[in-house]
């Protein structure tokens, strides 16, 4: 870890900020709500630290700037999509200059409870322009690791079933109007989410893991590639 | 980039952009008392306007949160909410909406605080431009005494702060408004920016704003069809004739 390690940014970066000063390594996780994401980061973050190396977590809708707001917006289900788009954006942009950047460049394990692919990934099944998601978040840094934690729906809705005992309105795309029956929406959209993630592989190249699996499998390999990745310098 | 009317709308859009200081709200104030006089389907949106955005917007700027790549998104954001949710239907439905400021503060602004032009310019690229934007340009030293007459107390991001390009806050507020002016004018072939002669008195100004606009839009097809709804007690009283009428019917 003492090696310096840069990093490329996906378009023009951040102004005034240098790849080249980014050291750490920035780990993503990747997944729908019930892929077992949470629990594996919480494994790695332990795993980790207990080995001596600072970590730093981010996620979705954690913003000093705008989480607050851009949770009643969505409760209430009034944004439009190049809105809420933007909004997420800037959730994300606010976590990126105050927690991922700084703690690159302290040489921190930056681990990523989702980034920029699932909301790429949420505003394609939207319909909006690729291109422009593309351009929007060309300010994000590329990863070293990005493990998408994939879940066959129907093992989804299991899982999200018993843990809440009920399907959360956006994870099922309810605001697509794909079926007025949320069971029946939670398979379509999280189907489609699925697709798009895999288009997105062939231009992002992440690692795909069969978290249909035991948790302790699905723990095992993370620990492994990341290890990999750890020795390399 | 294409207009409006090149997109199909049945509305129009028409832009002010300037300096601060550069009288540009009071001539498209004028010009809509004008145009709804008119009887003209007519629709006012001012910059970092949007409600749901906003307590974000104030938190960020009162605490001083914003970076220039996040005062870049938010005002973004505002602007797709106004966009999405009210410019966009009143433009389907015929419109007339004016603008005070539209993308073109957010070029000018954002490059100046160190953002990528085409990164900007990208995030923007789901608008259509104005069918015609007027460009009120003051001289510098105008725009700047008019609004620091009074010695305002400046705003933190108003006056640039963030830039850290003096300490003093009127220094760095002249330093960031002539960098700004240099983004608008360098901006203004490309968009077609009609440009105003703000040294001039505001009389003069709006007959050449009106004269303009009429020029360039067809104002006749833009009335309202039915006369302007009348004042709410007026209203009552209709509302209960035309029940009566209903029953009789």
């Amino acid at each position: 870890m003492s090696a310096k390690k840069s990093h490329k940014f996906y378009g023009h970066g951040i102004p005034r900020i240098k790849g080249e000063d980014l050291g750490g390594r920035l780990i993503v996780v990747e997944g729908a709500d019930g892929s077992g994401r949470s629990t594996q980061i919480a494994d790695l973050v332990q795993w980790l630290e207990t080995s001596g190396r600072p970590t730093v977590q981010v996620g979705l809708k954690r913003s000093t700037l705008v989480s607050e707001e851009l949770e009643k917006a969505q409760e209430g289900n009034v944004l439009s999509r190049t809105t809420l788009s933007l909004f997420y954006a800037t959730d994300f942009a606010d976590q990126l200059e105050n927690l991922i950047l700084p703690a690159l460049k302290a040489g921190f394990i930056v681990l990523a409870d989702r980034y920029i692919y699932t909301l790429m990934a949420r505003d394609m099944v939207r319909g909006m322009d690729e291109a422009w998601l593309r351009n929007l978040y060309g300010i994000a840094p590329v990863p070293d690791a990005v493990f998408y934690l994939s879940v066959e729906p129907e093992e989804l809705v299991q899982r999200n079933l018993s843990k809440n005992a009920t399907l959360d309105y956006w994870e099922s795309g309810m605001d697509l109007g794909l079926s007025r029956d949320v069971f029946d929406s939670f398979l379509k959209y999280q189907g489609a989410m699925q697709n798009v993630f895999k288009t997105l592989q062939k231009t992002y190249g992440f690692d795909i893991v069969d978290a249909n699996r035991s948790v302790n499998s699905v723990t095992k390999e993370l620990r492994k590639k990341i290890g990999a990745l750890l020795e390399e310098k | 980039m294409k207009t409006f009317a090149e997109s199909n709308f049945p509305g129009r859009l028409i832009a002010v952009e300037g300096l601060d200081g550069s009288g540009k709200s009071t001539q498209i104030y004028l010009l809509k008392r004008w145009l709804e006089a008119e009887g003209i389907k007519v629709y006012f949106s001012e910059w970092n306007s949007s409600e749901l955005v906003k307590s974000a917007t104030s938190k960020g700027k009162k605490r001083e949160l914003l970076t220039p790549t996040t005062f870049s998104l938010i005002h973004a954001t505002d602007f797709a909410d106004r966009y999405e949710r009210h410019l966009m239907p009143l433009l389907r439905a015929g419109y007339i909406v004016l603008c005070d400021r539209y993308i073109f503060t957010a070029f000018a602004r954002d490059v100046t605080r160190g953002c990528p032009p085409d990164w900007v310019r990208g995030n923007y690229s789901f608008a259509c431009a104005p069918d015609l934007t007027m460009f009120f340009k003051a001289d510098l030293e105008v725009s700047l005494n008019r609004i620091l007459e009074g010695r305002p107390k400046l705003k933190f991001f108003e006056a640039g702060m963030d830039l850290r390009l003096s300490a003093d806050p009127y220094e760095s507020f002249k330093i960031f408004q002539g960098r700004i002016l240099d983004q608008y004018l360098a901006m203004s072939k490309e968009f077609n920016f009609v440009i105003m002669d703000a040294n001039q008195n505001v009389e003069d100004q709006q007959v050449i704003v009106r004269k303009l606009v009429s020029e360039k839009i067809d104002l006749k097809k833009f009335k309202r069809r039915s006369p302007l709804p009348l004042p709410p007690a007026l209203a009552g009283e209709r509302e209960g004739k035309d029940e009566l009428e209903d029953k009789a019917a």
